[in-house]
């Protein structure tokens, strides 16, 4: 009960550690509204979110001042570090540091000792991708696939859960991102399909086994179907990310456009307090289905004959 | 809904940006690498040698408890086998016993019918001879008596004297 009572409580005091820069970039807004007229609010709070949750080369620490960050272009590309690649940076860092720590446990462990504290939680975070989605989804030789799904699995989930975060932003609402990542699958579930059924197994699948007059038809669909699976991974993490902080932050800037503290109290912050808290379970649960769908997705390429026959029919 | 539409169409959420698309990818892939080797290598490991261990446990205890209850099962049957022996032993010490107790009873018996036998037939004997001996006895005394008769047959003080005399003689010869 005790322990309840205290993450409860961590959860409240990240709350309101969450608010705080909202209530601080609205603390902005408000200079802005009351620059214009009454009716252009609704533009600024637009402009607000957007601000909020599109790439920006801006990093910013409003009460504390901001700093803009480099570009840098080379032969033609604009490869400029923005914010979103600093947060995937800083992900990247407390992964490496977080995972540096418990490998470096597991390696000085003996295989009868038990695990303890973050190796342990860790642990069961590995064990689950391992058998839950990797061994259930991929089957045999599921383990050369387990590294890029655990992979993949933390570092949605980090990016999601910096999203969450004062001064924070969510990479994974950047469909650039979300792409790129929906890529990595498409290759290696193409490259898992190459593997198990051969370049010809692999050209056959492409017509599904049907009549050669109907493949002019078949082909084409096949081939579509093969780009359907990363576009809807790519939306899919993408669409949800965006979406939240798109609720979180209207359901604040309504108070601001009512002009009402009451509004505030009885609907911005305990509706935003609950979509703070839904994003939390979001964020787990998008990691996972990127991470389960990858599995799927492999699986199904790799599958053996005999399986792929039992699906097509 | 009018936010999220303005939002939508002032555009900027699906704009590419080939920056951010080169940096995730390398990003992803270090992190990637450096975790594989650094992490999931050692974690992975270490679970599959602790299921290993755990299956091979758990192997281990099925046959100690198929050696234990196969050795259970053994010493039953030779416990009953035990049990069943000394049954055995014990009734056919019994029945042994009753054999013993009856022969060494009949013969008992016969022996003692036996010696009864030759005891009648001693005494039988022995009183034959009595009787032969006393017959010859008494033919002597009567010879005798007659003898003093005759003797004393003079006298009828002296027969009444011999004969009484003669009885006394008797009774004391019978005494």
């Amino acid at each position: 009960m005790k322990r309840v009572n205290a993450m409860r409580s961590g959860i409240q005091s990240r709350v309101f550690a969450l608010l705080i820069p909202f209530l601080l970039g609205v603390h902005g807004l408000t200079f802005a509204a009351s620059e214009g007229h009454g009716g252009h609010g609704e533009e600024k709070a637009g402009d607000i979110i957007m601000h909020h949750i599109l790439d920006t080369r801006v990093m910013d620490f409003e009460p504390f001042g901001s700093f803009t960050l480099p570009s840098i272009v080379i032969g033609g590309f604009d490869i400029s570090i923005t914010k979103h690649v600093v947060i995937m940076w800083l992900a990247s860092a407390i992964l490496l540091l977080i995972f540096g720590m418990v490998g470096k446990r597991y390696r000085s462990m003996k295989a009868t000792e038990a695990p303890s504290g973050m190796a342990n939680t860790m642990e069961a975070l590995v064990e689950f991708i391992r058998l839950d989605v990797a061994k259930s989804n991929i089957g045999e030789g599921y383990e050369r696939h387990l590294p890029y799904l655990l992979t993949v699995f933390v570092f949605i989930l980090m990016l999601n859960l910096l999203g969450l975060v004062p001064y924070g932003a969510t990479a994974t609402s950047n469909i650039n991102v979300t792409l790129t990542l929906a890529v990595f699958t498409f290759f290696i579930t193409q490259v898992a399909a190459l593997k198990s059924h051969g370049v010809k197994g692999y050209l056959q699948h492409l017509t599904a086994g049907t009549h050669w007059s109907l493949w002019i038809i078949m082909i084409p669909i096949e081939v579509i179907g093969l780009f359907t699976k990363p576009f809807a991974l790519t939306v899919r993490l993408f669409a949800n990310m965006t979406a939240g902080h798109i609720v979180i932050l209207s359901l604040i800037f309504i108070s601001f456009i009512l002009k009402s503290y009451i509004v505030a109290m009885f609907v911005s912050v305990p509706f935003s307090i609950f979509i703070y808290l839904l994003e939390i379970f979001v964020a787990f649960l998008q990691a996972f289905i990127f991470t389960m769908l990858s599995a799927l997705f492999i699986g199904l390429a790799s599958a053996h004959e005999g399986h792929e026959g039992e699906a097509a029919h | 809904m009018l936010t999220s539409g303005i939002i939508v169409l002032s555009g900027g959420l699906l704009d590419p940006n080939p920056g951010l698309i080169f940096w995730t990818a390398v990003t992803f892939v270090i992190v990637l690498l450096i975790l594989r080797k650094f992490a999931w290598g050692p974690m992975v490991g270490a679970l599959e040698e602790r299921e290993k261990n755990i299956q091979s446990s758990i192997d281990r205890a099925e046959t100690a408890r198929e050696e234990a209850e196969a050795a259970l099962r053994k010493n039953r049957e030779l416990l009953a086998k035990a049990d069943a022996d000394a049954d055995k032993l014990i009734r056919e010490g019994k029945e042994y016993g009753e054999k013993l107790r009856t022969d060494i009873v009949d013969k008992a018996h016969a022996e003692a019918t036996k010696m009864i036998a030759s005891a009648k037939e001693e005494i039988e004997q022995e009183k034959r001879r009595a009787l032969g001996e006393l017959r010859n006895e008494v033919a002597d005394l009567a010879v005798q008596g007659a003898e003093k008769i005759l003797k004393a047959n003079l006298d009828a003080n002296r027969q009444k004297a011999i004969v009484n005399s003669m009885i006394q003689d008797l009774s004391k010869h019978r005494n």
